[in-house]
């Protein structure tokens, strides 16, 4: 598959800092692409660039094979921001037309695209409430459809989820791999490491402004194990203790062992076989990819974004 | 369609197609004329009536007083300061024995301050009275005097203005009251509709719209189309004013009976046989006050002053919206920053006000010659200026230039703004000062 759209070094500082210092990645039609990051490490910046509201100072995007034309290339994207908002007064069929028309659809084409997305997420009834009637989960799924109506080749969800029920979350996230399925390229941003493992066919990691981590999910997660294992037994009192591992920890009828280098996983089994007790699970134990992220990001003081440096 | 059309279109409807703006639209106008009515009720009804006891020692004044409607001159016995209250008296005058003919000083004496207005009047009064005194003195007799004030001719001034060769009547009180009329107005709006963008904004900002707004369309589409629907909304509300004008003018025809109507025309056809000054014989009053309002109305450029009005106040709109649009896109959630970030730009509305209602009473010198060119106040302060004739006060060179300044600083306004707006548009959660704005609107990218 082609890489529907590519970094290449791109750089944006601020007076005060690099928001975005040298970043490049791809990403694949077709695949749901988690960035991940704390909170001011320049996620937001970065979209922004991609969106092509913010110019990048240097480097390039390149949007379906060729440089990336915010002007008219700005239809093929949708984005909904993380700070996002309607217009109160207005009703909810035409705010919807609004911005509808905006990406370029025509009023008749906008109309049916709009009723068959609000059949489909049972919003029907709502044509004529005004924003400001909406519970913020429904505000939330008529952004989503803003979003998609123009059925954009790239969709970037900053936060998709904050706000909603896990029911309207779980036919968002079905409508996410549906439309993904359908050719559509999604950039899901989030804190919230349980849905990028969920949902994200590869993730970019980035901290105060660099690249720290770039993958799939479980190329990722392969990176990062520790070579360790649980295995459960009808008995543990028997022969702990081999050239192939160490036990690292006792639970119950639960070992947590850890391979000794130049040993393989089959080495365990070997040993445990050879004895009398029954082996009833055995598993690697792979890092969360929020364990990963917080080892990753913790002690570079990434938390606090830094405005000003301090004299002396 | 394109996105800047799409935008001015919501900006419009939204505003337009609401109950607010009829309501707003057409009982402004109402409201301003029942002010009015109800300010000149007030102050007819409002007087208060005084009957003042005047002791005079000399005997002089009794019978030479003349009342006037709320004033009654009495010349009771064994009345003093002491007792003028419980008699029935509001104020009494106490006037000295004559000694001499040096200005003598009266007194007056009431429980509550006399106003200004009545004390002139009172000093009219008895000064009308000793000059009668010394008129008869003199030797003229009472009926001379009498029949001399009936029948005194007082002098009605007709200015007529020199355009080249013709000659053309002019009417200072009507250009003045066109000036002011359009300067106010001009004034109004660009706080009105300056104020109602800078809002728009706000709430765009304030309400996270403005970045799913801003991943459809340029900021500066953005911005203009929010500052050309705003300004689509207040000529929009001029239209209906002025239809409402000229409907109130032809229901007003109605109640004026047909053979009034038959003697203004009969006025019109004498003048334009005679020229102006024609006698005004036969005709009754109120034909006559028709025909003279219709003949003043008739000695302004209309068509001149309206199509100036509605550039003045589209320019001075276009220059201060996108000023307003770039404070508003400063602001934060705070409402007292837009207050202070405001303030550099309603100065010189306020200014130009002030400068604007000295203009109106004197339209050619240095100061409001230069005002009217000057983009902060030319559009109030030209208006003034235009309403006293093209190019009689007013050079075409001043009006060409004033118009060419104004178009010109309106496009650095907007360009500037659109710089600041984008910036301040993203930007969440942080106070920005003047020195910040002024960064981002001379950056160069």
């Amino acid at each position: 598959m082609s890489a529907i759209l590519e970094l290449n070094n791109l750089k944006k500082y601020y007076a005060t800092q690099k928001a975005v210092d040298d970043i490049s990645f791809s990403i694949e039609q077709g695949s749901i692409f988690g960035l991940l990051g704390p909170n001011g490490a320049g996620k937001t910046t970065l979209l922004r660039m991609i969106t092509g509201i913010f110019y990048p100072d240097s480097g390039e995007i390149k949007l379906d094979g060729r440089t990336f034309d915010p002007l008219n290339d700005i239809i093929k994207i949708g984005y909904m921001p993380e700070e996002r908002g309607l217009y109160k007064k207005m009703k909810i069929g035409e705010q919807a037309m609004y911005l509808a028309q905006l990406k370029g659809l025509s009023r008749a084409e906008a109309m049916h695209k709009i009723k068959y997305w609000f059949k489909k997420l049972e919003m029907e009834s709502w044509w004529n409430k005004k924003v400001e009637d909406l519970s913020k989960g429904m505000s939330q799924k008529l952004q989503f459809v803003t979003t998609i109506l123009h059925e954009p080749k790239l969709i970037i969800l900053d936060e998709p989820f904050s706000g909603l029920d896990p029911l309207n979350a779980n036919l968002i996230k079905e409508e996410i791999f549906a439309l993904a399925k359908n050719g559509s390229t999604v950039i899901f941003s989030t804190h919230r490491m349980e849905q990028v493992e969920e949902i994200c066919d590869h993730i970019v990691l980035v901290n105060l402004g660099k690249k720290i981590l770039d993958g799939t999910v479980h190329g990722i997660k392969q990176q990062f194990k520790e070579n360790k294992f649980s295995i459960r037994l009808s008995d543990v009192s028997g022969n702990l203790s081999s050239p192939a591992f160490n036990v690292v920890k006792v639970n119950d009828h639960e070992l947590i062992l850890q391979i000794n280098q130049g040993y393989k996983s089959n080495d365990i089994l070997n040993h445990f076989l050879q004895t009398s007790c029954t082996i009833e699970s055995f598993n690697e134990i792979l890092p969360t990819l929020n364990e990963i992220f917080i080892s990753q990001v913790e002690g570079t003081h990434a938390t606090a974004r830094a405005f000003q440096k301090l004299d002396n | 369609m394109n996105k800047i059309l799409i935008i001015i279109q919501r900006e419009y409807l939204s505003r337009v197609m609401n109950k607010r703006f009829l309501l707003t639209t057409i009982l402004t106008p109402l409201i301003m004329v029942g002010f009015i009515a109800g300010a000149a009720l007030i102050s007819s009804s409002g007087k208060e009536n005084h009957k003042i006891a005047v002791i005079d020692e000399n005997g002089f004044f009794k019978g030479n007083l003349r009342d006037a409607s709320d004033i009654k001159f009495e010349f009771p016995a064994n009345v003093d300061t002491s007792n003028y209250v419980s008699k029935g008296y509001t104020d009494i005058i106490l006037i000295p024995k004559f000694e001499g003919t040096n200005k003598t000083t009266y007194i007056i004496r009431s429980k509550k301050r006399i106003g200004l207005m009545l004390q002139s009047k009172i000093e009219d009064r008895i000064n009308d009275a000793i000059e009668d005194q010394m008129l008869q003195d003199a030797g003229i007799n009472r009926a001379q005097l009498d029949s001399i004030k009936s029948s005194s001719q007082f002098a009605e001034m007709k200015s007529l203005e020199e355009t080249g060769d013709t000659v053309k009547e002019s009417s200072a009180a009507l250009s003045y009251g066109i000036g002011f009329g359009s300067g106010m107005l001009i004034y109004i709006t660009m706080f009105i509709y300056g104020a109602m963008v800078m809002r728009g904004v706000m709430e765009e900002k304030t309400n996270r719209i403005a970045e799913v707004m801003i991943s459809s369309a340029k900021p500066f589409q953005l911005m203009m189309g929010k500052i050309i629907g705003i300004g689509a909304v207040g000529l929009t509300q001029f239209f209906v004013w002025i239809l409402l004008i000229f409907g109130f003018i032809a229901a007003s025809q109605f109640f004026i009976p047909q053979d009034v109507l038959e003697q203004v025309a009969e006025l019109q056809k004498a003048n334009a046989q005679m020229g102006p000054g024609a006698s005004m014989a036969q005709a009754s009053e109120t034909a006559q006050n028709i025909y003279k309002f219709q003949n003043t109305m008739s000695t302004a450029n209309w068509p001149l002053i309206i199509g100036c009005f509605i550039f003045y106040f589209l320019g001075g709109y276009l220059f201060y919206a996108s000023l307003f649009a770039a404070v508003g896109s400063v602001v934060n959630e705070d409402p007292q920053d837009a207050q202070s970030l405001m303030l550099p730009i309603t100065m010189p509305i306020i200014f130009s006000f002030i400068i604007m209602s000295r203009a109106v009473e004197d339209p050619s010198t240095g100061l409001a010659t230069w005002a009217s060119i000057v983009p902060f106040s030319s559009p109030m302060v030209m208006m003034a200026r235009i309403a006293y004739g093209v190019p009689g006060t007013v050079p075409y060179w001043q009006l060409i230039a004033s118009m060419a300044t104004l178009i010109g600083s309106f496009l650095l306004t907007t360009w500037l703004s659109g710089k600041v707006y984008r910036t301040g548009i993203l930007m969440y959660g942080k106070k920005v000062g003047w020195k910040e704005i002024g960064k981002w609107a001379f950056r160069k990218n």
